[in-house]
């Protein structure tokens, strides 16, 4: 089972981020296969969100094919939902936890460590003039 | 689920004396929304959903309820609404117990297990006397009230208004689990903003008793950008756009736009603003008096 957060000031609309965090938990494998997300009226009185804008979240999600409504149930985590694989998941996060500290010592903060991130695995389209 | 709205006004007008309450109030909310009715203390809110459920009749134009006349047809309608007035009105002499007996004599359809359930779920004790509850317990003996009648929809006037904000998130929570049992309709006055974009979908904003938008708030959101450029008159972004509020400083121009459309002009950038910051810049625009609206401080400051 997953907690849900909201974020209010992130600008990411509410059931995106539901989305996003049922995505991530799944790739992470903190949820797996059968597992059950929390029923819509127990996300509605933890977080104080509209129910629909749960169901929006749960049913993109099924149409991800990530989870499935069973009616009259709940909806779960599929099957056919891929987490990487548990090793390589603990192994990349060490090499990512020494890169952190390597440029923490190099005097990067949060926000120019995501930019170096974001700058090298979507490279800029238009080239920079030097 | 029924196409018919669950409210629906057409040009609507309500006026006492020489003032007008509520006028020219065209607007739709669908059944199965939660909608939040927006505006200034005195813009017509109470005045409207009074107008809904018959407590007042219409000096011109017409309201139709879950497709009915609240007006012609009160004994049809009302059972089928639940509504919770602004203080929410109970006999403070009356135990919770008696009140929720009261209300089995006084309503059709009563649902009693419900509501003794809810009054346990929330903590009250049965016996306890209604005038001895704080303003959040009263809120939760009221609405607990309006949902036995198993409502198909549910108007709520300023329900958290005089709330502190854990009873005001406890009293909201009790609507939406509602929402997600029943798919009760709700529409919800507050003058309160905050919150509404996560517990709302629609969004109807009233100010100077008139309606300034009605719309779903995803929509609200993607058809106000802000823009934000070099120093300009806002004419020609006024030829293709509503200008709903613009401020200048010496070098800069911010204009809060409608549109439905993409803002190709390249002068201009475009940033997502908050619901909080468009409902503010609606309310502004109402209030013809106030003068601030062009003329920004940092405009002298430059």
């Amino acid at each position: 089972m997953i907690e849900f957060h909201l974020e209010t000031r992130s600008g990411v609309p509410a059931y995106l981020q539901l989305v996003q965090q049922v995505r991530q938990a799944v790739r992470l494998g903190i949820l797996q296969p059968g597992d059950q997300l929390p029923t819509v009226k127990e996300v509605v009185t933890r977080l104080t969100i509209n129910p629909n804008t749960v169901l929006r979240a749960y049913r993109q999600l099924d149409h991800e094919g990530l989870v499935e409504g069973r009616r009259g149930v709940g909806t779960f985590v599929g099957g056919d939902a891929p987490p990487l694989p548990p090793d390589d998941v603990k192994e990349l996060r060490s090499s990512l936890q020494r890169w952190i500290a390597r440029a923490r010592a190099a005097g990067l903060d949060e926000e120019n460590m995501a930019a170096l991130f974001a700058d090298t695995v979507r490279p800029p389209v238009i080239s920079k003039v030097a | 689920m029924s196409s018919v709205p669950a409210l629906r006004t057409d040009d609507l007008g309500k006026r006492y004396g020489s003032t007008w309450a509520l006028r020219g109030c065209t607007l739709e909310i669908p059944t199965g929304s939660v909608t939040a009715l927006v505006g200034p203390n005195g813009a017509g809110k109470t005045t409207l959903l009074q107008l809904a459920v018959g407590l007042s009749r219409p000096t011109c134009g017409s309201v139709a309820v879950l497709g009915r006349s609240p007006q012609e047809q009160p004994r049809e309608l009302l059972p089928r609404i639940g509504f919770v007035a602004q203080e929410h009105p109970l006999h403070r002499g009356f135990t919770i117990s008696e009140t929720l007996e009261l209300g089995r004599r006084l309503n059709p359809r009563w649902d009693g297990d419900a509501a003794r359930e809810r009054i346990d779920r929330v903590g009250l004790p049965l016996g306890q006397k209604v005038g001895k509850l704080s303003g959040g317990q009263q809120a939760q003996v009221a609405l607990t009230l309006a949902l036995a009648k198993r409502p198909e929809l549910l108007l709520l006037d300023e329900p958290v208004a005089a709330l502190d904000p854990l009873a005001r998130r406890e009293f909201l929570n009790s609507v939406l689990e509602a929402v997600s049992e029943s798919g009760v309709t709700v529409v919800l006055s507050s003058h309160i903003v905050a919150d509404l974009e996560r517990v709302c979908d629609h969004l109807v904003i009233l100010a100077g008793a008139h309606t300034q938008l009605a719309a779903p708030i995803d929509g609200i959101l993607a058809s106000h950008p802000l823009l934000t450029g070099p120093r300009s008159d806002a004419a020609a972004v006024a030829r293709a756009h509503d200008v709903i509020r613009e401020s200048h400083t010496a070098r800069q121009t911010s204009l809060l736009v409608r549109t439905d459309r993409h803002v190709y002009d390249a002068s201009w950038e475009s940033h997502e603003i908050d619901l909080e910051e468009i409902v503010l810049a609606y309310l502004g625009q109402g209030r013809s008096h106030f003068p601030a609206r062009e003329t920004h401080a940092e405009a002298v400051a430059g």
